[in-house]
């Protein structure tokens, strides 16, 4: 991990008229770390992440990128152009429900291809050839290329929604509860490929979840979250092993023990 | 009696006129940009061309010649109402020959012969947003146009070839106008899109249901979209008119029995019956007979 904090999260608040949506989270990413918010419904998990992403604005505080060029830069003051730019190349938003991320009316390999269209690339047989070995690479036959995500179990959808957001090499990618709705076992798979390659590929990520399992498996650290407020954070094992706020024990003790 | 005015030239009274006027100066401006504008209520349904009517109706003149086709032919329903529309409420010239208009109205065709400086092209178009099959809501191809997004263009064409081995757009075809907005060149065949490049003269597009008027000015450049390793290209047709015998030029299927018959001929009559009645003949054009002349007479 490098020693320059890839997003910095300072003292970020959203009110939603006088109700709290999320208040005073601050925290640092580093470059190849998965974080993983976890908490309730409603405990404010996704308003923080919407923040985070720029598809919310948040009240107060300040969100801070390490762009490529080396800068830190205020997203809230960035430009729409810029910010858009940012969203389709050096991030990744893989969304709970496939349908949200994907386009359902084309083929498996447009979906794939169209970040890199979207970024200039105007050759079909490259765009196709890196749809292909991105397909491979989230466990989608290469046959299917040419169906519609319609086609595909939820498991398919949401690896194909993985493999669209990585084709342009992000450094960040945020997670919304990326496993729910999938059975136990398409969750498993789908974790181990989501760990893999953001071991390959070094990606930072943050992971939205309430599923303590997930957290445990995927994140370096985890944030747990309660009416809004960041309660505890740590490294994911100490948190989980030793939770120290009642909250955070209650949570740990409710899980089922098979 | 009241003294509201119960006559005006061409249709549309004047403040209506100068609103349109506005939004076309607006859209010459910015080649290939969506201008809105008030879009009114015409004498005809939506989708028979009530765009393409308004802004004639604003750019024509008492000295102007006017042209209609439909699908590049001067005589079928379309381009005969909209041709007999503005003789009555405007009582201006009209003709079928391409080099004496001064305003042509065309849905679907640009006609075959070369457009010169002065002529104006006005096309009725139905669907002016090129992005809307691929992306529904307003406000984010609104977006995407200022934010000069155009990846999505491109999906479609991956598409095409992905289903088809080629790109399959054969109509509608999406350019770039001017290296900026990409443009829905109303439904014309791709054929005609290397006619918009360049051209001296000036190409108005009116959409009246959704209330859209943009523009190409003369000698602007429109560039058809395409992939590096799949260039775009224009249809290709076997045989010549069978009527006029010319080549290169944009060809309906006529069919004649229900054995198979069937004839290609040019899909421009102007250009057609101009080339025949300077000697050219296709193949299947019915010579004069004595007898045939004589019954004519």
């Amino acid at each position: 991990m490098s020693a320059v904090p890839l997003l910095k999260v300072n003292d970020v608040s959203k009110f939603y008229g006088s109700r709290i949506g999320c208040r005073n989270a601050s925290f640092e990413l580093y470059p190849g770390e998965v974080l993983a918010i976890v908490g309730e419904s409603g405990s404010g998990k996704t308003t923080l992440l919407s923040c985070l992403s720029t598809r919310l604005m948040p009240t107060s505080g300040i969100v801070e990128y390490h762009m490529r060029d080396g800068q830190y830069r205020d997203l809230a003051r960035m430009a729409e152009a810029e910010r858009r730019f940012l969203m389709r190349t050096d991030w990744g938003f893989v969304h709970q429900n496939p349908a949200e991320g994907l386009r359902m009316t084309v083929s498996a390999g447009a979906n794939v291809g169209e970040r890199l269209m979207a970024v200039g690339d105007r050759h079909y047989g490259n765009i196709r050839a890196a749809a292909c070995d991105w397909l491979t690479r989230v466990e989608i036959d290469e046959d299917r290329i040419d169906d519609q995500p319609r086609a595909f179990s939820g498991g398919m959808r949401q690896r194909l929604q993985i493999a669209r957001n990585l084709v342009t090499s992000p450094r960040l990618v945020f997670m919304d509860e990326p496993t729910g709705g999938l059975d136990v076992s398409v969750q498993a798979r789908l974790l181990d490929l989501v760990r893999g390659l953001v071991h390959d590929l070094g990606l930072a990520a943050i992971i939205v979840t309430h599923d303590l399992a997930v957290a445990r498996l995927l994140s370096h650290r985890m944030m747990v979250m309660k009416d809004g407020a960041v309660i505890e954070q740590g490294l994911t094992d100490r948190v989980l092993d030793d939770p120290r706020e009642p909250y955070t024990q209650l949570l740990v003790s409710s899980i089922l023990q098979v | 009696m009241n003294d509201l005015a119960t006559y005006n030239f061409a249709y549309l009274d004047e403040q209506t006129k100068r609103m349109i006027r506005r939004a076309i100066l607006k859209a010459i401006a910015i080649p290939g940009y969506q201008v809105p504008f008030a879009s009114r209520e015409m004498p005809m349904p939506y989708g028979w061309g009530t765009g393409g009517v308004q802004v004639t109706a604003s750019i024509l003149g008492p000295g102007d010649v006017l042209k209609v086709i439909d699908q590049g032919a001067d005589d079928t329903t379309n381009a005969v109402s909209i041709r007999a529309f503005f003789q009555k409420v405007a009582n201006v010239a009209v003709t079928t020959r391409t080099k004496e208009a001064t305003i042509i109205q065309t849905r679907h065709r640009i006609p075959e012969e070369t457009l010169k400086e002065g002529q104006t092209l006005v096309y009725q178009v139905p669907i002016p947003e090129p992005l809307r099959f691929l992306e529904p809501r307003e406000t984010e191809t609104r977006k995407m146009h200022a934010l000069e997004e155009y990846g999505l263009m491109h999906v479609k064409l991956y598409e095409d070839i992905a289903r088809n081995g080629h790109i399959a757009t054969t109509y509608a075809y999406p350019v770039k106008v001017e290296g900026r907005y990409v443009m829905d060149p109303s439904p014309t065949p791709k054929f005609d899109n290397p006619k918009m490049h360049m051209s001296e003269a000036l190409q108005l597009f009116g959409a009246g249901r959704e209330k859209r008027i943009y523009a190409v000015p003369p000698y602007t450049e429109v560039v058809s979209l395409d992939f590096e390793d799949h260039p775009f290209e224009i249809q290709k047709f076997d045989k010549p008119c069978a009527l006029c015998g010319a080549e290169n030029v944009y060809l309906d299927e006529v069919v004649l029995d229900d054995k198979g018959g069937r004839m290609f001929v040019c899909s421009d009559t102007d250009h057609c019956e101009d080339r025949r009645a300077h000697g050219h003949a296709g193949h299947m054009l019915a010579r004069p007979t004595p007898e045939s002349q004589e019954a004519a007479e």
